[in-house]
């Protein structure tokens, strides 16, 4: 008999059915007679509740349990894919270019250690960005959407290659019959009208990054002189939205241990006039006065499930307000195989610094140890290609068991690099957060549907 | 149903086309969530 992960949150009975992805939102009785169902019979199981339920309704319900297992969406079989094969052509389909290794603030926590992720500050000259270009289109097989992210540090102290690229990218569309989808993240101190409109024409998802409250934001984003930014990217930020439209960008932001009540920084983003919102936990070790422990987990555990009902009560009024880890899709989600392999870092999506190396994805820039090629030269380390194509939920020991593994697939590989030195143990901290964003989600959907 | 309220994988066959957006660049770069993805 299959697993079935019980939760109860925001005044919902859920049961999420592991291997099937069914949820179903339940009365007291059937979360009741769930509890005994593995081990009992039905005579035995009215025996145990008939003192609290009429004995016709535990039948009838009872009925109802046994009409989700015939039709495969309780308790129902692990789905496990023996001949499980992925990704055998090593086609590539996303790229993130690291269009600059340098930027004009100063952030605190950082990951790519304030722009120039431990190097030397440098800009992706036009020449490598064309040939990463020309390396996707030629690795991309039979796809025809691909994915160009420009990242950095500062993508906009670059622009002028941002621009050119985009151009590149929109000749060959025509003549090999891909789609490019372009993204940018920035930190919005550069933005001006002329840079802002391009953005907005060209760009399929914009990330503005900005940490929430004023105070929150300025102990961590800082310019080069050690002054806060807020005052000078928010203006920025909400014209850029105003032109917007309804096209799609995050205003994303990172909490730390400084600001475990994140909530109020989401609602203070959404408060300014932000309707698509990211906060996600900083990715720090442990020696970081602001990074993430064990001993915050059961706050932030709490502050998820805080904002998932003021969330609820804001969604109610605003549909358009959407905070990004409270989205899930019930009735169209991603494939299983999706599910399996996650993001697809080191095999299908690569990094590109502005030398032209490649790396697995953006958190690994900067660690000689993960280079795998250069876009001169292709992907020259197959072994680790090899490596990170072969890390899926299946090669986890702690994701096989997981009741949450088809809807987080594995988690994050840099993190698990980044605390555990292999990329097939995940971070714990991050599964804790994962599973509590996904009970929430889910808890979301059950009030909104 | 009277007690129960299905909101809702076994797309396996016609699944992996791999035409849907990577997930990790949909906003935060760090936190990769493909449960929230649409197909």
């Amino acid at each position: 008999m299959g697993q079935v992960h019980k939760f109860k949150l925001n005044n919902k009975n859920i049961i999420l059915d592991i291997n099937s992805g069914s949820v179903h939102v339940v009365d007291k009785l059937v979360w009741d007679i769930i509890e005994f169902y593995e081990n009992n019979s039905m005579e035995e199981i009215v025996s145990k509740l008939e003192s609290a339920y009429p004995v016709d309704s535990i039948k009838e319900a009872y009925s109802e349990i046994q009409d989700l297992i015939s039709n495969g969406l309780l308790f129902s079989d692990d789905i496990y894919i023996d001949d499980f094969k992925y990704n055998e052509e090593n086609i590539i389909k996303a790229l993130c270019l690291h269009i600059a290794h340098d930027c004009n603030l100063r952030c605190q926590y950082c990951f790519a250690s304030q722009g120039d992720f431990d190097g030397e500050r440098l800009l992706m000259p036009l020449e490598v960005g064309k040939k990463a270009l020309d390396f996707l289109v030629e690795n991309s097989g039979n796809r025809v959407n691909l994915e160009v992210d420009f990242f950095g540090g500062e993508p906009f102290m670059n622009f002028d290659v941002v621009k050119e690229l985009v151009a590149y990218g929109r000749e060959i569309e025509k003549k090999k019959n891909k789609r490019f989808r372009y993204t940018i993240t920035t930190n919005g101190l550069m933005l001006n009208k002329e840079n802002m409109k391009f953005i907005n024409d060209n760009m399929d998802n914009v990330v503005l990054s900005i940490d929430g409250r004023k105070q929150v934001n300025d102990e961590m984003r800082t310019t080069i002189n050690g002054e806060g930014s807020y005052d000078i990217i928010v203006p920025k930020f909400l014209d850029f939205v105003k032109m917007r439209g309804n096209k799609g960008y995050y205003a994303r932001g990172t909490f730390t241990s400084k600001n475990l009540d994140f909530s109020n920084d989401v609602l203070a983003l959404r408060e300014l006039g932000f309707k698509s919102i990211s906060v996600e936990p900083v990715v720090a070790s442990p020696e970081h006065d602001y990074a993430l422990l064990e001993e915050h987990l059961g706050t932030i555990l709490e502050e998820y499930e805080k904002l998932s009902k003021e969330y609820i009560k804001l969604k109610k009024e605003d549909d358009a307000f959407e905070f990004f880890h409270f989205m899930i899709d019930l009735n169209q989600g991603p494939c299983f195989i999706k599910r399996i392999v996650g993001c697809g870092a080191g095999t299908e999506y690569l990094a590109v610094t502005p030398e032209g190396d490649f790396y697995p994805c953006h958190q690994f820039v900067g660690d000689e140890s993960f280079k795998m090629g250069n876009v001169f030269s292709g992907i020259n380390n197959l072994e680790l290609r090899e490596k990170f194509k072969q890390a899926n939920v299946y090669s986890k020991d702690e994701c096989k068991e997981c009741w949450a593994r088809y809807y987080c697939s594995g988690g994050c590989h840099a993190n698990a690099y980044n605390f555990n030195k292999d990329i097939n143990k995940p971070y714990r901290i991050g599964c804790e957060m994962e599973k509590k964003r996904v009970e929430c989600a889910i808890s979301v959907a059950a009030n909104l549907k | 149903m009277k007690h129960i309220k299905t909101l809702t994988h076994k797309t396996i066959e016609k699944g992996g086309c791999g035409e849907c957006q990577t997930s990790c660049q949909s906003a935060c770069k760090t936190s990769c969530t493909v449960g929230n993805q649409s197909c």
